[in-house]
């Protein structure tokens, strides 16, 4: 669905932000519909997606994994074969050639984990422009690899000393940033937050994911799945594969977030499953946070879900039900992780993990022929050390 | 009303001065000692921040200060107990500056009532722009609570002029791109055409805030805007100090300027 003229998914979006942004984000709104009318943008965005990102992406059919549990494969959508290995490069080649149509020469991003930065690092060093990346100080630290990676690629990663210098806070500057630059400078989202019409616009732009599977499992099993499930942290992967399947009634829609230690703890990043109605970072929707309306902290063992808000169109999808969300422990997207490996060839991402682990717990209820396609939206490579550091001795097991 | 606030000041030949404190920074009986400050100094409203942790149009001082007094435990309910002493302790009229969420969870139409209760002039919220208003907006006015908007240097005339229609108490004018706090010396020269465009849209007063931080930067918008807001400075001044002693350097701080604002 489109969101309203005022960028609500039912009472969920909209725009708040300080008035310095406002006239930004109704440029941003004007482009994005002259881009989107225009065929000449689609054309160019499939061409980058085909020949520099390396779409389609393969609807895998793992045979192993559910081996015992049911007779069907689980279709596995492998946005983790994508250059820079993860669904996040749609959406910044989109939005890279939304702000080279518009004549922005500098562009700013988020990162948490660095997957979004390195995507954006990417895109704008193919497309020739300055890229400043705001990253919590502590996950410069923890995520040395991806800072070396978007350097590198010309980019320079700003460290953010403020608050909890994580991916929230490094939100937080980079809308700073933002207002303090406006004139000349595009800020690309990474996920499906923040204000009007950045939800709307990121689906769009990672809505080639549901579009492929649909359309790949019916090439090669005549017929639809029965689920589809992603992993949702601000949610940009799950929108996109939703996106393709959200009008077959038939088709039930997963999304999983990141439980941590459990949903009743403090230790969790789960904010549709232990959250609550606010506004962060622009939008309304679900969050993590205490009675007086401060933002809590999060945890997951995943930093690509560690964030304390979710994307307003998962909230709108939660309350008219066409969307469950359901939640995944750390020790259990472990344990999926493991699994894959081992079971598939296939190292995933530890938060593409937590969707793996629970299409297996799905699968126990569905009819042994029924299809589950499962986004794993990015590889594991950037997980190694973390899992090798818990757990040194695996490969012995 | 506040507006009466603009006129007493321009009486008595000056802008009025609006300095800006966080509530609970690093605790409300601080809080308390530097408001009783400024009311001996004369100021003429003062701007107190109910603290919030992810502060958009905050830079680096105020966020600081936020994250200070919510360690200490800082909340609205205490921020607005701590305004109701105003009335008997003699303060000069109070508007409260905050963020959607904080308002939103303590009850929109929950606070305009304590608002009122507790005596609040006025309420800005700083991300709840012109369009999301509507609600915030009805809930204050029909408590008497005033809801002074911001217009910035990137708002258009349009916008600018539907801004200032629906603002009651006073139009907060942005000076700059950006977020709050003391940085690169301030360029007032486009604060001019900013004003006079302001002018001819609209007869309430104009306050100028967002990087004023010296007595030359009073000096420079004194003759252009009914009143001038200090924020970041200010926390600069006193900040890492507690009680009797941050209001002595508030107090240092405030006289300079206080004079600054002066017309003649």
């Amino acid at each position: 669905m489109r969101p309203d003229s005022r960028g609500y998914f039912g009472e969920f979006g909209g725009r708040f932000v300080p008035e310095v942004l406002v006239g930004a984000l109704e440029e941003l709104e004007l482009a994005m519909n002259e881009a989107f009318a225009d065929p000449a943008f689609w054309e160019e965005y499939e061409a980058i997606l085909r020949d520099f990102v390396g779409r389609p992406s393969p609807l895998y059919a793992a045979q192993r994994y559910l081996a015992g549990i049911s007779a069907a494969p689980l279709l596995l959508k492998r946005e983790d074969l994508n250059h820079t290995g993860a669904h996040k490069i749609n959406n910044t080649v989109g939005q890279g050639l939304l702000a080279q149509r518009m004549g922005k020469r500098r562009i700013i991003a988020e990162t948490g984990a660095g997957q979004h930065g390195v995507a954006t690092a990417t895109v704008g060093a193919k497309l020739g422009m300055t890229v400043d990346v705001f990253m919590g100080a502590s996950d410069v630290e923890r995520q040395a690899l991806n800072v070396y990676i978007m350097n590198l690629l010309g980019a320079r990663v700003h460290p953010v000393t403020g608050g909890t210098q994580t991916l929230k806070d490094a939100t937080n500057e980079a809308f700073r940033q933002w207002a303090a630059h406006v004139e000349d400078t595009f800020y690309v989202i990474g996920s499906v937050v923040g204000a009007h019409p950045y939800p709307y616009m990121v689906r769009e732009f990672q809505k080639v994911i549901g579009v492929e599977a649909r359309s790949q499992c019916l090439a090669r099993y005549g017929r639809l799945p029965s689920d589809v499930i992603a992993c949702v942290g601000g949610g940009s992967n799950a929108m996109g594969i939703f996106a393709g399947f959200v009008d077959d009634p038939g088709v039930r829609l997963w999304g999983v977030e990141a439980a941590g230690e459990g949903l009743e703890g403090a230790h969790t990043a789960a904010s549709l499953g232990a959250g609550s109605v606010g506004v962060l970072h622009g939008s309304r929707s679900y969050l993590l946070q205490d009675a007086d309306g401060q933002v809590s902290e999060t945890h997951s063992i995943s930093a690509g879900l560690d964030y304390p808000g979710v994307g307003p169109e998962h909230a709108y999808l939660k309350q008219t039900g066409r969307a469950t969300y359901v939640a995944v422990t750390d020790a259990q997207a472990l344990e999926a992780f493991f699994a894959l490996a081992a079971l598939e060839g296939i190292v995933p991402a530890l938060e593409s993990a937590h969707a793996i682990a629970f299409a297996r717990e799905l699968a126990l209820e569905r009819d042994s022929d029924d299809l589950i396609v499962v986004n794993l939206s990015g590889r594991g490579d950037k997980d190694i050390d973390q899992v090798r550091s818990a757990y040194p001795s695996r490969s012995a097991e | 009303m506040l507006e009466s606030v603009f006129r007493r000041a321009r009486e008595r030949g000056r802008a009025a001065f609006i300095p800006y404190v966080m509530a609970g920074d690093p605790d409300l009986a601080t809080t308390a000692a530097i408001f009783d400050t400024l009311a001996n100094a004369g100021v003429d409203a003062i701007e107190v921040g109910v603290p919030y942790g992810d502060p958009l149009a905050d830079g680096p001082t105020i966020a600081a200060a936020g994250v200070r007094a919510l360690r200490a435990g800082t909340r609205m309910a205490g921020v607005l107990r701590l305004v109701g002493q105003g009335r008997e302790r003699g303060w000069p009229p109070i508007v409260l500056f905050t963020y959607y969420n904080p308002v939103y969870r303590f009850g929109i139409r929950r606070l305009a009532e304590a608002a009122a209760a507790a005596g609040v002039a006025g309420v800005i919220v700083p991300d709840v722009a012109l369009e999301e208003g509507a609600e915030l907006r009805g809930a204050l006015i029909a408590n008497a609570v005033e809801m002074p908007l911001l217009v910035a240097p990137s708002t258009t005339r349009d916008r600018a002029s539907r801004i200032a229609a629906q603002a009651t108490g006073f139009v907060y004018v942005v000076s700059r791109l950006g977020v709050t706090g003391a940085g690169t010396e301030p360029d007032f020269s486009p604060l001019g055409s900013q004003i006079a465009t302001m002018r001819a849209l609209t007869d309430k007063p104009l306050a100028v805030g967002f990087g004023v931080s010296k007595v030359e930067h009073v000096r420079a918008v004194a003759p252009l805007a009914d009143g001038i807001i200090v924020g970041s400075a200010l926390i600069d001044a006193y900040g890492g100090s507690a009680g009797e002693a941050a209001a002595a350097r508030v107090r240092s701080f405030v006289e300079p300027l206080l004079l600054g604002a002066c017309r003649s």
